[in-house]
């Protein structure tokens, strides 16, 4: 059998190969790369560690809450600590760490091409984003503090008035750039995945993740610009004399909303998407199956993109200006595509068999996450449960249900990917252990607080003294918060113990996609050589010609029962 | 399926496993329809306005479904994670896809939805009628207090922070709001009404309470409105129509009513917030 697939197609670039690569080393190297893996890693390594920043922010924020009356932090630090926790964590890691990131490294190996299509362009959006992240956290560092009118800036608390100082402009500063950075990242990751697929790669052939970020790329193009203008317009308003959201000089605040909830929103999936493409790559090498509903999956996603553009003002039910049943109804169909998401995951699984490694844990906490986060999105959706629980701690639960899944995701991808970008395995055993206390402790944190909101709670107060029931649920939220980042610090440990100890091989999870046929790390231009590309799981192929995909219809029956006999 | 002769053997298995699939489907519903009338309450509260009652049902509907669809999910997860761990080096069937069962879950679904918008409509449409009313209280709330007046009278109630200033309104009488904001975007919100509208700026939003019940209620605001935002309090006192009207008279100050009305336009005009009484600590 293998005969029939052997002959492998050498990749343009073998003939003159890597090894004639010459170039700076050391800092230089790092200072003037436009390798898309160096550049990847630079985006990654950055994003982690503004992922550990905000969640010390989190940490002191959830330590305040751990007593009614705290003490710990003044009513104005408070204030920064949240706003910051916010976008360090949405601005500067969610995003970054998957698109400039992950995606960065994976998605041209993905498909068979030596590098992203506008290499200058990548260097420049990473040094646009290391800027950019650089510049909002000196907020801290002028007279005022750092931003402190919460991660959404909403008019007319963040003009010059009521937030004076240079930290909101930093803040304002921080957010173009990394902006600018984010949809270059787009551009180049639209233009990589439409033009250098590999011979064979058609696009029903790419595999899922490289398919969201696609759609994600895509997502940002239509979203990103819309904020830049947004804040554009913001800064006019608080040095240039504008008065474009304020009423004094005939302006509307609620327009802030608009715009930002126009890029907010479809944000909120240029986060998600990538996520839920790693997992869909972790969970089939790990149940060593193809992803169940390939197409439909490529199709959730597209659905849940257009959708997501048409959902905004279901963030300001309660500004009682958009009542329209229109974002209710497209906000509740965005339940359907992610369901379908939800089951092709299962029935991937179904009839598999299924290795826990530390990446498949991680990626069943994110399902399991992802769907409280996701059912609880559901009440929000409609507006009169919107009137109810927003503002409270109900919605603080109900999106920190979403990301921490995505957390889960992050890491299940960097579990699974590590050993392909360093060449290097990370400790399984460390990794357990951090599973179960990330996953543990997002469940501690965030329980109580759907509890607090049902009570009443409202969110961004410092202090809490008139509800005496409030108090064991915040402490109870703040154990969670202590056990993530326990669970932080055993990735960290994990690293240091892995460090280039067990070399990974090409292909240490048996896994499917073209990122393994490929030596860890990939050599500069990526491949010596191509299997044939016929599936959307090449390597797969190569190595299991006798086990390729059942496709459409072929074995329908197969699924339901052990009733094959029958038909 | 109850013929006498045997059927062929893969349509009893089916069968069995439909029937197994129905009982799983049948048994938190007659649990439900077990309990009676005694639907558990996941977590909310009945509140005392007529609309946070018809929100409390919602919650209810909505959080039936939710166990219902999430109980599934997470047991389907469940027995996938136990039942197909791996055991061995053999290659499973390399199935990828059902269309019949993918159908299956897109069509269920968007039906749900559909009925789960239909609930919401009903009862977003009741919320959020305006009915004739005489009763009319103009909020407004300012960095960091609240103002009630009550236009026709010459009652007016401010207070900032921890001074928690009490709206007083009628039992069993539509209150009509006048909810706006001098300064930046608040929120009104009472935990026993399970409503909350923001406060804005240059926007008068309209909405109708009705409370059934009497007693005094905790509000709070809940948009974030800077500094004191954690502090800034209210309470809404709900008596009885008599007990209404002499309060009204008790309070009728015209000289007070003209004295806020100019802090209030002072508010307008100045940049600097006034800071506000404290009770308790330096903060």
């Amino acid at each position: 059998m293998t005969d029939v697939l052997d002959p492998p197609i050498t990749s343009p670039h073998d003939d003159h190969g890597h090894e004639e690569h010459h170039g700076p080393t050391g800092i230089l190297k790092w200072l003037t790369t436009t390798d898309h893996k160096i550049i990847g890693l630079s985006y990654t390594v950055t994003s982690v560690i503004l992922f550990v920043i905000g969640g010390l922010f989190a940490e002191i924020i959830r330590f305040q809450l751990a007593a009614p009356n705290n003490n710990l932090v003044s009513l104005a630090q408070y204030n920064e600590l949240f706003t910051m926790h916010g976008s360090v964590m949405i601005y500067l890691f969610a995003g970054p760490f998957a698109f400039g990131g992950l995606a960065n490294i994976i998605v041209p190996i993905q498909i068979g091409a030596p590098d992203m299509a506008f290499p200058r362009l990548n260097a420049l959006s990473y040094w646009l984003y290391l800027t950019g992240a650089i510049t909002m956290l000196l907020g801290f560092f002028t007279a005022g503090g750092a931003a402190n009118f919460g991660w959404v800036g909403y008019a007319p608390l963040s003009n010059s008035i009521n937030t004076p100082g240079a930290g909101a402009d930093l803040w304002i500063g921080g957010l173009l750039l990394t902006g600018f950075s984010a949809i270059f990242t787009g551009v180049n990751l639209t233009a990589t995945i439409f033009y250098l697929r590999a011979p064979g790669m058609t696009m029903f052939r790419m595999p899922i993740f490289t398919w969201n970020m696609l759609v994600t790329g895509i997502l940002i193009l239509l979203a990103f610009p819309v904020l830049t203008a947004g804040l554009i317009m913001l800064y006019c308003d608080r040095h240039f004399g504008t008065h474009i959201y304020s009423v004094s000089g005939g302006g509307v605040p609620v327009l802030w909303q608009h715009i930002f909830w126009f890029w907010g929103h479809p944000e909120v999936y240029i986060l998600a998407l990538p996520f839920f493409g790693m997992v869909t790559e972790v969970i089939p090498v790990f149940s060593r199956k193809p992803v169940f509903g390939y197409k439909g999956m490529v199709f959730a996603t597209m659905s849940i993109a257009a959708l997501s553009l048409g959902v905004w003002a279901h963030h300001m039910f309660t500004t009682g200006v958009v009542l329209l049943p229109f974002f209710s109804i497209m906000s509740l169909l965005i339940a359907v595509p992610t369901g379908i998401k939800i089951f092709n995951w299962i029935g991937t699984m179904w009839r598999g068999q299924i290795w826990f490694s530390t990446a498949m844990l991680m990626a069943i906490g994110f399902v399991v996450t992802f769907l409280i986060g996701g059912l609880t999105g559901i009440y929000l959706a409609s507006p009169p449960l919107d009137f109810f629980t927003h503002d409270t701690y109900f919605v603080v639960a109900h999106f920190h249900s979403v990301v921490m899944a995505l957390v889960l995701g992050a890491f299940a991808g960097l579990y699974y990917w590590g050993p392909k970008i360093t060449g290097y395995m990370l400790n399984e055993r460390y990794g357990k252990i951090q599973f179960w206390l990330l996953f543990i402790g997002t469940q501690v944190l965030t329980f109580p607080q759907y509890l607090l909101g049902l009570r009443g709670m409202p969110r961004r107060v410092a202090l809490y003294f008139h509800d005496p029931q409030w108090k064991v649920l915040n402490e109870w939220s703040t154990f969670g918060a202590v056990l993530i980042g326990i669970s932080a610090a055993v990735f960290i440990l994990n690293v240091v113990v892995s460090w280039k100890k067990h070399p990974a091989g090409d292909n240490p999870w048996d896994a499917h996609t073209l990122e393994w046929f490929t030596t860890s790390p990939p050599p500069h231009h990526n491949f010596y050589r191509l299997p044939q590309i016929r599936s959307e799981r090449p390597t797969w192929d190569y190595n299991h010609p006798e086990h390729r995909s059942l496709g459409h219809g072929a074995h329908a029956n197969e699924m339901v029962g052990e009733d094959v006999t029958v038909s | 399926m109850e013929t006498p002769t045997l059927p062929p053997q893969g349509v009893t298995v089916r069968t069995r496993r439909r029937r197994r699939v129905a009982r799983l489907v049948a048994l938190p519903i007659a649990a439900l329809a077990l309990s009676g009338c005694t639907v558990p309450t996941f977590g909310a509260s009945q509140g005392v306005t007529s609309s946070s009652k018809s929100v409390y049902h919602l919650w209810q509907g909505f959080s039936i479904g939710a166990v219902i669809i999430g109980g599934l999910v997470i047991v389907l997860i469940g027995y996938a994670v136990l039942r197909y761990r791996r055991k061995g080096d053999s290659i499973p069937k390399q199935t990828q896809y059902h269309i019949p069962l993918e159908m299956v879950y897109t069509v269920v679904p968007i039906l749900i939805v559909f009925g789960l918008f239909g609930a919401t409509l009903v009862v977003e449409n009741k919320e959020v009628a305006n009915p004739q009313t005489s009763v009319i209280v103009a909020v407004n709330a300012f960095q960091w207090g609240w103002k009630f007046s009550y236009p026709g009278t010459s009652t007016v109630v401010v207070g900032q922070t921890t001074e928690s200033p009490i709206m007083v309104i009628p039992v069993n009488t539509n209150v009509h709001i006048d909810l706006t904001s001098t300064d930046v975007i608040h929120g009104f919100y009472v935990k026993e009404f399970n409503f909350s509208r923001y406060a804005l700026p240059g926007i008068v939003n309209q909405f109708t309470i009705r409370a059934e019940s009497t007693g005094t209620f905790f509000g709070q605001c809940t948009q974030l409105c800077g500094l004191y935002h954690s502090l800034m309090f209210f309470r809404v006192k709900v008596v009885t129509p008599s007990q209404y009207t002499a309060w009204l008279a008790s309070t009728a100050n015209p000289a007070a009513a003209q004295a806020s009305a100019t802090a209030n336009h002072q508010q307008l005009s100045s940049h600097v917030p006034s800071k506000p009484t404290k009770s308790t600590g330096a903060y």
